[in-house]
């Protein structure tokens, strides 16, 4: 059986992501259109955007939740339409929800995943003793997630998402719901992933600090288009002098910001507020 | 082979956690085992009175016994994708489907689970009948042949339900259409009455489903002296292409879930 270990190692010229003219309609609705996204290994990519905007769309496709409608994208290598199963192996994934299991412990959830990413039976628990320990958690494993914190339940996550060592790890809004003090750890350890296990992260968000923190690079989507892509110093200086990334995101986005989100992201900010509640 | 050892542990995987979730809050299990005991001592002890229902050589009450397991089988399956759609709104499934999991182990392992937690309303059954005096068959390979038509008729339907729940996405379309499903598939089939007092088109309807030859094969494995329409391998052949039929179905319309 395959373990995802070696892939880590890759050439430091490689692209992690590539996708070309990726696009995902629904019905009538074009949610993501000819996007052409090129993501180096080693880095940690912000994808930007309003409420709407595709991001989500494009991870779940980058993520093979999702069939494109047209496009290709490679992912570590892999095209995601016709090599699902290789792209998986390699990558890691946090949804937006917190969505470890409640009614299981932390070492419970960390065991299924070990075991459905294939871990060879002899490194489950030294895998999922190091990953507790690289995400704080060691001394709760045993205790039900339901009684978690939400800070604890998104690094139980992450520990979840670094036990087969995946190349590219995919975040969707890692940071949504959780106080300060919670992202500041989970900032924290997506660092210390990314320097440490040399994992190229993926991430969207909306929290700008998010950005300005962490990523090397962004990509700004609006209306399922690429409206702008570059490190957050370019786009900056492209803007305006002494132009902040909330400058950047306005400009880029076309002061969609007015519109305000969907219901249904509304409703998911909501929920995920509650569970933290 | 490989591919067959990785398919089964993963499905091993899940079908373990969610094992552990049940036992660890077994509330739902001691819950289920009201129905029948009204089933059988109110409904089944006023109907073994009336002369009229043709039961061949035993007591109406044994006769409806195998029928009653069925019915406990089906109606805690039935209502099983209920979990797939929490699941998805807390954004679990997504974790599950980005895994390099066959998507028909995901299924799989539900089905196994199910099967499993099928045996304690064996286990609850067997009790009541035994209580109640009911004439039941103790020698170890009926027994055997009894759980094993539970697993398999627990699986049959627990994923009969994911579809459902794959197809309506919703908690609230499910309840309804999962009330509407159960009394139907119980009354059209031989549970609590023989084939031959139907009339043509519901027999026609009880041939076409499944709890029918998990009731047939139950009746046969169950009970002393107990007749089946079929014989064990046609049952036994029906319900295990259903649970094939619906695995492939249900492993394909899963990533459908979250789109």
């Amino acid at each position: 059986m395959t373990t995802a270990t070696t892939d880590t190692q890759h050439p430091s010229t490689g692209r992690a992501i590539e996708t070309v003219h990726l696009t995902r309609r629904f019905g009538a609705f074009t949610a993501v259109d000819r996007v052409n996204l090129l993501v180096p290994y080693g880095g940690i990519f912000g994808l930007l955007g309003p409420n709407g905007a595709g991001k989500s769309t494009v991870i779940k496709m980058l993520t093979t939740l999702l069939k494109p409608s047209a496009g290709t994208a490679l992912v570590a290598g892999f095209d995601i339409a016709q090599a699902p199963g290789a792209v998986r192996k390699r990558i890691g994934y946090v949804p937006q929800l917190l969505s470890a299991d409640g009614a299981l412990t932390g070492y419970e959830n960390l065991t299924l995943s070990a075991k459905l990413y294939g871990i060879p039976r002899a490194e489950l628990k030294p895998r999922i003793e190091e990953a507790l320990h690289y995400m704080g958690l060691t001394d709760s494993a045993q205790q039900l997630v339901k009684k978690y914190s939400g800070g604890m339940i998104r690094r139980l996550e992450l520990a979840q998402a670094m036990l087969h060592r995946p190349a590219i790890l995919f975040l969707d809004e890692p940071t949504i719901g959780l106080d300060p003090m919670a992202c500041l750890s989970v900032w924290d350890r997506l660092r210390a992933l990314n320097r440490e296990h040399g994992m190229t992260i993926l991430m969207t968000t909306h929290v700008m600090d998010e950005v300005d923190e962490l990523c090397d690079g962004v990509a700004i989507l609006h209306q399922g288009k690429l409206a702008a892509s570059g490190s957050p110093a370019q786009l900056k200086a492209a803007v305006s002098e002494g132009a902040s990334m909330t400058d950047v995101f306005a400009y880029f986005s076309g002061g969609s910001i007015e519109a305000g989100g969907s219901y249904r992201d509304a409703r998911q900010a909501r929920m995920t507020a509650k569970r933290l509640g | 082979m490989n591919t067959l050892m990785d398919f089964l542990a993963k499905s091993l995987a899940i079908a373990e956690m969610e094992l552990r979730k049940l036992f660890r809050d077994p509330m739902e299990l001691f819950s289920r085992a009201v129905q029948p005991v009204l089933w059988l001592a109110i409904f089944g002890q006023v109907f073994s009175q009336v002369r009229g229902i043709p039961t061949g050589n035993v007591s109406y009450l044994a006769f409806m016994t195998p029928g009653i397991l069925a019915q406990s089988v089906l109606f805690t399956a039935i209502f099983y994708g209920i979990a797939v759609i929490w699941e998805r709104d807390l954004g679990v499934i997504h974790k599950l489907l980005v895994s390099p999991s066959p998507r028909g182990a995901l299924v799989f392992g539900k089905a196994i689970a199910s099967g499993a937690r099928g045996l304690v309303q064996a286990v609850i059954i067997y009790l009541i009948a035994f209580a109640m005096h009911i004439s039941i068959r103790t020698d170890p390979l009926a027994i055997v042949g009894v759980l094993a038509c539970v697993v398999l008729g627990s699986a049959v339907f627990s994923t009969f339900s994911l579809i459902i729940a794959c197809i309506v996405k919703t908690r609230e379309r499910f309840m309804g259409i999962g009330q509407v499903l159960t009394m139907p598939l119980f009354f059209a089939s031989n549970a609590i009455y023989p084939l031959t007092l139907m009339p043509d088109w519901l027999r026609a309807v009880a041939r076409a489903n499944p709890l029918t030859y998990l009731v047939d094969a139950l009746r046969m494995l169950m009970i002393e002296g107990g007749q089946g329409t079929h014989s064990l391998v046609v049952s036994f052949s029906v319900l295990g292409g259903v649970f094939v039929v619906f695995v492939v179905v249900a492993a394909r319309l899963y990533p459908t879930l979250i789109e």
